[in-house]
């Protein structure tokens, strides 16, 4: 939003829009990454969550510097907002929320698997990033971004081009919500119909 | 579209003008507080027939800012287990998203102030409302890092039950939004105001979107502001106070601000989307939209201090059995009856009867959910006192 209303702003001092663009980008990459790099090496899980929100919120801008504001709005929203919440309930109501030595590995070839995986995956994005319009492939699916109405466009794509693919991944969330009730009920009993003493060794260990 | 003080270019002139208008902003929401916090007390005590305070100040209105100065020079306390940092960031969490959604909230008009004629609104972005949602999204963080952080029982279980309740109401709050979006066509809240412009009461979207949304959205906001009647998170008497109770001096002002913050906000964003923001009839031929926004923004507040002394605290299963299995199924229906008056009006009674249809099935399905769990938890205390007596 802040490089479209520069460069309607400014009109002929297109190259202040394009330097803030830069400078939106950078805060972004630099947010995306100390909360990337702080997940991973900060032991307190809730810490860990945190920087989590952090690279969401750098994300976030980099769809504003695209000029994709409804998708930024709704990282936070959605991302933000909610799931990372829920993590943050999973890290409190397990109480792991407190500093754990490194556990050993469960299997053994996991480090160098996980390293392989991640050459093969950067090698991968480098690749196409190269060749191809970024990792989609494509080029403008919707129409170009810049300047007009994001979430038109969005709308437009998903309710008539993208109408299946939408549907069911709607159709696979609501299956995947159905199957964890389910499983949740088979084992153990809800907490609302434990005695208080059980749950609060449930719970509050 | 957009403000048309950008019309120029960047000059001095404008950045001025858009930090005075920060500053504004600002202004207006902690005076707005301070004015607050007195506003419902006097109110509160007038409906429960006292006096409420009446020592500080001209009959008691500057109570508030001594309550506040008093607060300031408390001891800030932290306790020996708490994690500190979080603890210490907590409140700026949850102050800020209170703080910044007024920025997109039109108070009405233009004015022109040395050649640059600028919009009474701070930002307006295209995607306008959805900051409203992103602000109440992340003021979720405030308290629940606030409740964890402390390291009590009570500050944690009330900063999951604060938590659990704010992120169910958000659905309802965002599918209630959707209904004016639709409406309207467009996130950017002047759109929403001037597609509510013209015709007293008449084209408000409270008209125009038959009611129900509305009342969806109202209790929905007052649940996502841990207001009374669903001010369970801070329930005295089983959590002597909530996720903040171990917070004293600064940081707790900061809760008890951003509280209030987030009450005036809330409010004006009820006048923006429902009750067509600074709309209201001309006055000797002059548009007066700030005072009709301000008057409405009064009313509104005074309906929730009225609510706060009326309504008793409701229970927790009760809270989130009407959040997820009557204002989320309602919402999704209304949302659907307008999107079918939106194409014509056959497609809407369609609409509104499969509601209906949908409606009874849910209801029929509740029923039967509810009768399978006391099955499952041993016999139904009403059914063996039938069969005692």
């Amino acid at each position: 939003m802040t490089a479209a209303l520069l460069a309607a702003a400014t009109g002929s001092g297109a190259h202040l829009a394009h330097a803030s663009a830069w400078a939106v980008f950078g805060v972004g990459a630099a947010l995306i990454l100390t909360g990337a790099f702080g997940v991973v090496l900060l032991r307190n899980p809730v810490h860990s969550a945190l920087m989590l929100v952090i690279t969401l919120i750098g994300v976030a801008l980099e769809f504003i510097d695209e000029s994709a504001d409804f998708l930024a709005a709704v990282q936070i929203i959605v991302y933000a907002g909610a799931i990372v919440i829920l993590f943050l309930f999973v890290i409190m109501f397990l109480a792991v929320d407190r500093r754990e030595p490194a556990a050993p590995e469960p299997t053994r070839a996991q480090r160098p698997l996980a390293v392989l995986l991640g050459l093969v995956a950067l090698a991968e994005l480098l690749i196409l990033s190269r060749v191809q319009h970024w990792s989609s492939g494509a080029h403008h699916v919707a129409g170009s971004l810049k300047g007009g109405e994001d979430v038109q466009k969005l709308g437009e794509s998903i309710f008539t081009r993208y109408l299946l693919p939408f549907e069911m991944t709607a159709a696979l969330l609501v299956i995947a919500v159905v199957a964890a009730v389910v499983l949740s009920r088979r084992h153990g009993r809800v907490a609302a119909e434990m005695s208080p003493a059980e749950q609060e060794e449930a719970t509050l260990r | 579209m957009g403000d048309p003080v950008f019309a120029h270019g960047l000059t001095l002139a404008v950045w001025l003008i858009l930090l005075v208008k920060t500053v504004a902003v600002f202004v207006i929401v902690l005076v707005s507080v301070l004015f607050m916090v007195m506003y419902e007390r006097k109110a509160v005590a007038r409906l429960g027939v006292r006096w409420g305070p009446n020592r500080a100040g001209p009959n008691g209105w500057l109570q508030s800012l001594a309550d506040g100065t008093k607060l300031l020079f408390k001891e800030a306390f932290t306790p020996r287990s708490a994690d500190r940092l979080v603890y210490k960031v907590a409140p700026y969490l949850m102050l800020v998203p209170a703080l910044i959604a007024f920025a997109i909230v039109p108070i009405g008009g233009t004015v022109t102030v040395a050649h640059n004629t600028t919009e009474l609104q701070l930002a307006d972005p295209p995607w306008g409302i959805l900051f409203m949602l992103m602000a109440s999204g992340l003021a979720v963080y405030g308290v629940i890092l606030a409740g964890w952080s402390s390291r009590s029982k009570y500050s944690l279980l009330g900063a999951v039950r604060a938590s659990a309740q704010m992120i169910s109401y958000e659905a309802v709050l965002g599918l209630t939004t959707a209904t004016v979006v639709l409406v309207t066509g467009s996130l950017r809240t002047s759109s929403i105001v001037a597609a509510q412009h013209g015709g007293f009461l008449y084209h408000w979207n409270v008209i125009h979107t038959a009611l129900i949304p509305f009342a969806l959205f109202a209790v929905a906001i007052t649940a996502e502001m841990t207001r009374p009647p669903f001010d369970l998170v801070e329930a005295e008497e089983e959590l002597s106070g909530g996720y903040m109770i171990e917070y004293a001096s600064v940081d707790f002002a900061w809760f008890y601000l951003s509280e209030y913050a987030a009450l005036v906000t809330n409010s004006a964003f009820i006048v923006t989307l429902w009750f067509g923001g600074p709309d209201g009839p001309r006055i000797t031929g002059h548009s007066i939209g700030p005072f009709w926004f301000f008057l409405k923004l009064l009313i509104i507040l005074f309906v929730f201090v009225w609510i706060r002394a009326t309504l008793p605290r409701l229970r927790y299963d009760q809270l989130m059995e009407l959040g997820w299995k009557r204002l989320i199924p309602a919402a999704l229906i209304m949302l659907m009856v307008v999107a079918g008056f939106q194409i014509n009006r056959e497609w809407g009674f369609v609409a509104i009867g499969a509601g209906l249809v949908l409606a009874g099935v849910l209801w029929r399905a509740i029923d039967v959910g509810r009768g399978a769990t006391v099955v499952e938890s041993g016999p139904d205390p009403r059914v063996a006192q039938e069969a005692e007596q």
